[in-house]
């Protein structure tokens, strides 16, 4: 990729760049027999000196006897010393109502077809002490604002962060507060708000001007853009260099999003998600399997422009091409993933809990209610079996360890299975850890200079 | 190594946050 020659050791995690001759090499080799198997080289490559190829068979020989090249499968003993997981997150549904229209929107436009309606404080409440009670020993704890438009209950969503925090010092927690909005109800008085509060801050909106109003719409059918670019743009300012992503979500219409990545980043946005939309491949903005050619060239493309950016000193950030190889999350994590349904889930205005946001509704994943007081601890557990080692054709890919098994609520709505993997998103998400690897290398071999 | 740059020495198989 971008003119040079990566190898990924999958099991080890380990990350080498080598010459073409290497590459090649790295095709036929085998270290079963290390003396016949670099004749059987010297063989093959019969253009080459004995010399060059020798060299590079004992540097591969090196690497493969230190465990960073064709490492073995390992499970990491994950069965019998993985804890029992502990909440430590719950996304907070305080509105199931929108002040948009959005086409594409898997909550149906804000109410998750549950009908209309705003969480009480009561319930929220609830939720801050049901997060306490079921953390364990975890001292951080998250709760994210969610949707439907969370700033339409904003003085709900105030007086649950006060609560929370009174409690922190009692249970010895630390609270993190995210929200995402739509920014139609954004003022300067709830982006100080905000900006003070949270600890991390997802905008939406979805590019171009034209790309966003084909989708994003108000009530009256009118394009959002420019109701919050502003606002927008004013929270960016004020947010400086704490944690905020602008999001957006791209279509079949907008296989160029590019372009969209470039429009934010010319107006003073440097943290940037763009989604690929996820529904029945049946709609007509659907993203199907003929669209994937394109979206790889433009994921690409974009690595390009993020190798450029970063070379001349830029500081902008894609989402999804953020990779750390020295120091990745920990094995438990890699495996577990997302956490859905174990550490991680959602609560509906009702007090109704689910594994996530995306499974909010369907009434098959119901995990209890906070004001019953009831909660399915038979299948939090099984969701903790919901885990990488339990996903056979995940066991498979190359990418597993930079994936964790993908989105479950995804797996069941579109592969049918929450252990299945949903191959439009796989092969998506294949490409983009391709890219974060490769811009790491290409600024690692351009930092050093190294000649491979 | 001359024909092999390695960039990451620390690896899965030489630790065992938030939660998307």
């Amino acid at each position: 990729m971008f003119n040079n020659f990566i190898v990924l050791d999958v099991e080890s995690g380990c990350v080498h760049l080598v010459d073409e001759l290497t590459f090649k090499i790295l095709d036929c080799v085998n270290f079963k027999d290390p003396a016949s198997a670099l004749k059987e080289l010297v063989l093959k490559f019969k253009d080459y000196e004995e010399k060059e190829i020798s060299e590079r068979f004992e540097e591969l020989l090196f690497l493969y006897k230190k465990e960073m090249l064709f490492s073995e499968f390992s499970n990491f003993n994950f069965n019998e010393t993985k804890n029992k997981a502990a909440i430590k997150a719950v996304c907070l549904h305080i509105a199931h109502d929108c002040n948009l229209r959005c086409k594409y929107c898997f909550a149906s436009t804000g109410d998750f077809k549950q009908g209309r309606m705003l969480m009480s404080f009561e319930v929220a409440k609830a939720a801050v002490d049901f997060l306490i009670k079921n953390s364990q020993k975890r001292k951080n704890l998250e709760i994210d604002f969610f949707g439907g438009e969370p700033l339409l209950n904003f003085e709900v969503l105030k007086k649950t962060i006060e609560y929370a925090r009174e409690k922190e010092k009692k249970f010895n927690k630390n609270f993190r507060f995210t929200v995402t909005t739509n920014g139609v109800l954004l003022n300067s008085e709830k982006i100080k708000y905000i900006n003070e509060n949270m600890h991390n801050v997802v905008l939406s909106l979805d590019g171009r001007k034209e790309v966003n109003n084909k989708f994003r719409i108000t009530e009256n059918g009118q394009g959002s853009y420019d109701l919050v670019i502003e606002k927008f743009k004013e929270f960016a300012k004020v947010r400086g260099k704490k944690n905020y992503y602008i999001r957006g979500t791209f279509t079949k219409n907008n296989l160029d999003f590019v372009k969209d990545f470039i429009h934010f980043h010319e107006n003073g946005f440097n943290n940037i998600s763009i989604e690929p939309v996820v529904c029945e491949k049946e709609k007509e903005y659907a993203i199907n399997e003929e669209d994937l050619p394109k979206i790889f060239n433009e994921y690409e493309k974009l690595a390009e422009l993020i190798i450029k950016e970063k070379e001349s000193g830029g500081d902008v950030n894609f989402f999804h091409f953020n990779l750390d190889l020295t120091q990745g999350p920990c094995i438990l994590k890699r495996i577990r993933g997302c956490g859905c349904g174990c550490e991680y889930v959602a609560i509906s205005p009702e007090g109704d809990i689910f594994p996530c946001h995306q499974f909010v509704g369907e009434k098959k994943w119901l995990m209890g209610n906070l004001l019953k007081e009831t909660f399915n601890e038979t299948l939090k557990e099984k969701f903790e079996e919901v885990n990488l080692l339990n996903k056979k054709d995940c066991l498979k890919c190359w990418a597993k360890y930079y994936c964790g098994g993908g989105c479950n609520a995804n797996n069941f709505k579109y592969a049918g299975d929450v252990l299945k993997p949903y191959l439009i998103s796989c092969e998506m998400e294949k490409k983009r850890v391709e890219c974060a690897i490769a811009i790491k290398a290409v600024l690692e071999k351009n930092k050093t200079k190294i000649k491979v | 190594m001359k024909h092999i740059e390695t960039l990451n020495e620390k690896t899965l198989k030489n630790c065992y946050c938030q939660t998307c």
